[in-house]
């Protein structure tokens, strides 16, 4: 029982980590990028749509990932080469992708779902307790981790991690050293838009498994507040993500208890919880804007 | 040319028909310049000249419209700052290059074009700032450096490339005079050792001491060369503006009969507001009727926070810590301050001192909107925009404001006419103290002496004027006394007839009241 | 070839007043590629969205309908966008302001009087207040993001209303429906002109809004600080204005129009409380705000055109039989190419073909 609500809860964290991990490495190189909803719905719908007509999941996955990365890539014209109002253009982006889907998913409203199976690890996932917690778990889980410790690693151990954090401190100073900082941007953008694609397939091949309209129920917006929560570092949104899987899964598991509580109420606990967590994290304004990245949100236009 | 200029063949750098637009406007214009080995060499010129476009497009920041560069004989496009680098062009930035929240380590390291691994860079780093006597911890965070530190990164940073050419851009505007002498011998040392560089700056004495040949600017053409040395600074400002600068007129105050003290700061300490920013500690100063008082101090030691406590965009647990006319303002919005007769013109201009998509009589109004609101403002909260903007044409006409458009955005005027259209805006309301940061930061020659005088001018009438700088040469020029701001805290005033810089020098540097002068000290703090 | 971006010295003005109309431009030529990929005639869909339903007076009222909370929430979000407080919550402003509203009628349906009507507005104006006021107040004192946090509260505010119509407030005489008792006479918003079409007063209370936000936005100091707050807020606390006063300013008066046109809707339109009374007009409204240009005589013309698209939607489904779903893809685009075209303002576009940069480094 105990370790069917741990599994659950790794399901529920597992999209909230990724579409947070994506846009971490956004904001680390100084955008902020708000259509994480709109990409992570676009990835749910088209991560079911390809694994329906092929029959094949990982098609699905990969279909999502590449979705979610062209649609950042709009935002990414927009705001960068464009120098449109990033908080804006991503609320477009949002809207955008909630329109869209709502409009190619209409067809696979109430069919069944084709779910991501398993990948046992080979003998580790005999081991008691963590072998079925940790190594026998769909991919996207295991793409899941190993991206957070690969951005924690690229970010704070490689010359290129140093350079993005470089952009996102000062781009005026890096563009000075010839460090280009609008590709650097496309690229960490379009990372984003893939993760938060991805992320996206899990609910809709994992999660669900189904195609729901709006089925990704503030999620973006969540992992956003999650980048905050974990001051931008890669371990802290895993730390948090879980911690917010767990909130959700627990009010589910209270709803279905039936403990007297209305279930609206239960189900807008993570909502709530996001708020108060927020304002924990955010009410010593030093320490944000410490952690900030300097350029966050703020446009650069090179001279040439 | 004079005949020391070397041969094509021998010189290190040399540029030929440079030129860059932006838009119509042509920063640099079919510019010449060579610089032979092991010299240093001067580029002159006012704000504005193209100076900073030329060394941008050498270093391969900015791209030149036509025009040719061949570096030891060859042609070279520099198309990167990495390619300035890979040929051995090093560059020194004014506003520093640096990234605040990394390690000084981590800084250099972004310039450096191959991947070294952080510890060696590191201990590169740490030899060389041995060998030049460049204190300097690779582990420290910028954000918590001195602005001479930040240099000492930026210059370490491109020694450690090797390069055969460095260059400046206004180093020593940062530096205490004695830090810039520092400067200056580690400059001469890596002059013996064969590299050229390249000094930008348009302080005359320092290049008359330091530089071998320069080459003057002007709108984006060069308009002389010359030897430093032969140049009196006179006729250096005069190749440079290209015709006599007046001289400010500061005779001996005119109402010594009321010596009233206008604007008085009692015991004012304030906590850093952010962590970037620097404590106030018990800062006592009086400025008189009729009276400019300085206050001289290297970047970041406190004078902005104390501009933002004395104007009131910051206000102060007492009401006794400030007083205008006499009135206890301390606990006083800038509002309230102003309508007590006080007026402000703060460091930046854009973005602070006025809007910059705003027109310049919505900037008028910006400030003005308290002090003659019965002017300015109809029933309900009504904006007199015919009124403002009669008042606005007063004012550029006042101030000699060049502008493009009937009523410009702030953001469409250079950085001259812009200031003089806040100090103007000020200036009209006859205010009977008036605080300034920074009056004449990268404002040309011409702009800058008339604000200097108008503000000596209001003193004159019976004002009490309060100009806070870096500019040395500035405050000299205009203060009846000099006072020093260093780490927070305030000397007391020295009269200008027994003020030097050397004993200026020393009190920016913190020599003063048992602070011994050294970084780290500041850092304990 | 790249695209290179010139600031252009002084804001244009040929493209200021341009700008939204070459946005709707290309957002007609995208829709019409879209209609043709759905296999649709793009003339003739077009048809059915944007002048069908403007050619009878019944669909007239329609449109003033759908689009009175769009124009109201739209006013309201101007100024806090004009002042950069991103409130995207309007949506849950807008059912809070139903459900404070609503409380007479619901759960004193014997206190009918002629002035319940007037409270009612009241009532919801201070209760979408009230829910801004909570986003605001968290991000003055504890610095928290408002986005996020106004954001959230919406879901928070779709819970509540669902949990009224299915628990305390469900109609008891309603066969277990998820729904209030309908409204008494006195506490429905009268039609305009009931001879020809439902129009309530909605309409009017949203035009009255425009014009006053107009009115403080572009000729009284408040409207200018909000302007200098929101353009540099630097600038604008040198001037004496406080930037924390700003945000709750901004967000009451944004929530209190959102309220109102909650309350309007309810009262007006629908005539009780369902789990769901708004498609999304809290969302679309910011769509509406930017088309506007953020100034609320603009945002009446956007706020018609948007509210167009939703019958235009309804039409086509019926008329050529394109899913109602098109309509909020539709939408979503419009906001990409006014945010794209806004670019023109600021900036001259150049195009620079890499084969003149190496013209320029042979000479």
């Amino acid at each position: 029982m105990f370790e069917a609500i741990l599994l659950t809860v790794s399901m529920a964290a597992t999209p909230l980590l990724l579409a947070a991990i994506g846009e971490l490495v956004v904001e680390r190189s100084g955008v902020l990028n708000l259509g994480v909803e709109g990409m992570m719905i676009m990835g749910a719908v088209t991560g079911f749509g390809v694994a329906l007509t092929t029959g094949n999941p990982f098609l699905g996955a990969l279909a999502a990932i590449i979705v979610g990365a062209l649609f950042s890539l709009l935002f990414a014209f927009l705001t960068l080469t464009l120098v449109t109002n990033q908080v804006a253009t991503g609320l477009a982006l949002t809207l955008l992708g909630l329109g869209l889907s709502g409009m190619i998913g209409e067809s696979f409203v109430g069919q069944p779902g084709v779910r991501l199976q398993r990948l046992d690890v080979p003998f580790l996932s005999e081991l008691p307790i963590v072998g079925r917690l940790i190594f026998s778990q769909d991919l996207i889980f295991y793409v899941s981790v190993f991206l957070t410790v690969a951005v924690a690693w690229f970010l704070f151990y490689t010359k290129a991690g140093l350079t993005l954090r470089s952009v996102g401190d000062n781009h005026a100073s890096a563009h000075a050293l010839g460090i280009k900082v609008i590709r650097i941007r496309y690229m960490a953008v379009l990372f984003g838009g893939a993760c938060a694609g991805l992320a996206g397939a899990h609910l809709s091949l994992v999660y669900v498994p189904q195609w729901v309209e709006n089925m990704t129920a503030g999620r973006g917006w969540i992992a956003l507040a999650l980048v905050v929560f974990a001051s931008w570092r890669p371990l802290r949104v895993l730390a948090g993500a879980y911690l917010f899987g767990a909130v959700s899964i627990g009010q589910l598991h209270a709803q279905a208890l039936g403990i007297g509580i209305p279930s609206q109420l239960l189900s807008a606990l993570p909502y709530i919880a996001t708020i108060v967590v927020l304002v924990l994290i955010s009410r010593n304004r030093r320490l944000t804007m410490v952690n900030t990245p300097a350029s966050l949100g703020r446009p650069f236009v090179p001279d040439r | 040319m004079d005949q020391s200029d070397p041969s094509q063949t021998e010189a290190l750098l040399a540029v030929r028909g440079l030129t860059k637009m932006f838009g119509s406007l042509k920063a640099c214009d079919n510019v010449d310049l060579t610089i032979g080995r092991g010299e240093i060499h001067a580029l002159l010129g006012e704000n504005g000249a193209g100076k900073s476009t030329l060394v941008k497009m050498l270093f391969g920041s900015l791209e030149p419209a036509s025009g040719t560069i061949h570096w030891k004989g060859e042609p070279v496009r520099i198309a990167s700052p990495a390619q300035a680098r890979a040929l051995g062009i090093g560059m020194v930035f004014q506003h520093f290059s640096l990234f605040e929240a990394l390690t000084a380590a981590e800084n250099i390291a972004l310039s450096i074009d191959d991947d070294t691994p952080i510890m060696k860079i590191a201990e590169r780093a740490r030899n060389l700032s041995k060998t030049y006597g460049l204190p300097l911890d690779p582990f420290s965070h910028v954000g918590d450096l001195s602005v001479g530190e930040r240099q000492r990164i930026e210059i370490i940073r491109c020694l450690l490339q090797e390069p055969e050419l460095i260059i400046l851009d206004e180093p020593t505007s940062v530096l205490t005079p004695q830090e810039a002498d520092k400067l200056f011998e580690t400059l001469e040392r890596l002059k013996g050792e064969g590299k050229s560089i390249l000094y930008i700056s348009h302080r005359l004495e320092e290049v008359k001491r330091i530089c071998d040949r320069a080459t003057v600017l002007r709108h984006g053409k060069v308009v002389d060369h010359c030897d430093p040395k032969q140049e009196t600074a006179a006729s250096l400002a005069r190749m440079m503006v290209g015709l006599e600068v007046q001289n400010v007129t500061r005779d001996v105050p005119a109402s010594a009969s009321d010596h009233r003290p206008l604007l008085e700061v009692d015991r004012l300490s304030r906590k850093p507001a952010t962590p970037f920013s620097v404590a106030l500690r018990d800062i006592s100063v009086k400025v008189h009727a009729g009276e400019v008082l300085g206050i001289a101090g290297v970047a970041g030691n406190g004078q902005g926070e104390f501009f933002e406590a004395v104007s009131g965009e910051a206000l102060q647990d007492r009401a006794e810590t400030v007083r205008v006319s006499g009135h206890l303002v301390g606990r006083l919005g800038i509002s309230q301050r102003r309508l007590k007769g006080a007026a402000f013109v703060p460091e930046e201009r854009l973005g602070h001192g006025a809007a910059p998509a705003m027109r310049l009589s919505e900037n008028l109004f910006l400030t003005r909107y308290r002090t003659d609101a019965r002017e300015y403002m109809g029933a309900a909260g009504t904006i007199r925009t015919s009124r403002i903007a009669a008042a606005a044409r007063r004012i550029v006409e006042a101030m000699d404001v060049r502008k493009s458009a009937e009523d410009p955005e702030a953001s469409a005027l250079s950085g001259g006419n812009l200031q003089k259209f806040i100090i103007g805006r000020e200036l009209d309301r006859e205010p009977k103290v008036m605080v300034v940061n920074q009056p004449t930061w990268g404002v040309d020659a011409g702009a800058a002496a008339r604000i200097r005088q108008a503000l000596i001018d209001l003193a004159r009438s019976g004002s009490a004027v309060l100009v806070i700088s870096q500019d040395l040469d500035e405050l000299f020029e205009m203060s009846d006394a000099i006072a020093v701001m260093h780490d927070g805290q305030l000397s007391a005033p020295i009269p200008i007839s027994e003020a030097t810089y050397e004993k200026v020098g020393l009190l920016m540097g913190g020599a003063d009241a048992g602070h011994p002068p050294s970084p780290l000290e500041e850092e304990a703090v | 070839m790249r695209l290179e971006l010139v600031k252009r010295p002084q804001q244009s003005t040929l493209f200021s007043a341009l700008s939204p109309f070459i946005a709707f431009g290309l957002t007609i030529v995208a829709g019409a590629t879209l209609f043709a990929a759905l296999g649709k005639d793009p003339v003739e869909t077009l048809y059915y969205y944007f002048i069908d339903p403007l050619t009878e007076t019944w669909s007239l009222h329609e449109l003033a309908i759908k689009a009175a909370p769009l124009i109201l929430i739209a006013v309201g979000l101007s100024v806090c966008f004009l002042s950069s407080n991103w409130n995207i919550g309007a949506e849950g402003q807008f059912i809070m302001g139903a459900i404070a509203g609503s409380i007479l009628p619901v759960l004193f349906p014997d206190f009918q009087f002629w002035f319940v009507l007037p409270l009612m507005l009241i009532m919801g104006m201070a209760g979408g207040a009230a829910y801004a006021f909570i986003p605001a107040l968290l991000k003055v004192r504890f610095n928290t993001n408002e986005i996020l946090s106004s954001l959230m509260l919406v879901y928070v505010a779709q819970l509540f209303l669902d949990w009224l119509v299915r628990g305390p407030w469900r109609n008891p005489e309603g066969f277990n429906f998820p729904e209030t008792r309908n409204f008494h006479e006195y506490a429905i918003l009268p039609e305009i002109w009931s001879a020809s079409g439902r129009a309530h007063w909605g309409f009017v209370f949203a035009i009255v809004a425009a014009l006053v936000l107009w009115f403080m936005l572009s000729k009284t100091i408040k409207g200018f600080e909000v302007k200098v707050i929101g353009q540099s807020p630097r600038a604008g606390r040198f001037a004496g204005f406080s930037a924390g006063r700003m945000v709750v300013f901004a967000f009451l008066v944004s929530g209190a129009m959102a309220g109102l046109a909650g309350i309007s809707e309810v009262s007006g339109a629908i005539g009780q409380l369902r789990p769901t009374i708004s498609p999304g007009y809290g969302f679309t409204a910011i769509i509406v705000a930017f088309l506007g240009r953020l100034n609320p005589l603009g945002i009446v013309a956007a706020g018609l055109i948007l509210a167009l698209t939703y019958l235009g939607g309804e039409a086509a489904q019926i008329s050529v039989g394109l899913s109602d779903k098109v309509v909020r893809a539709f939408q979503g685009s419009i906001l990409f190419f006014v945010l794209a075209c806004d670019t023109l303002i600021h900036y001259r576009i150049r195009m620079v073909r890499p084969a003149q940069k190496a013209e320029v480094a042979n000479v």
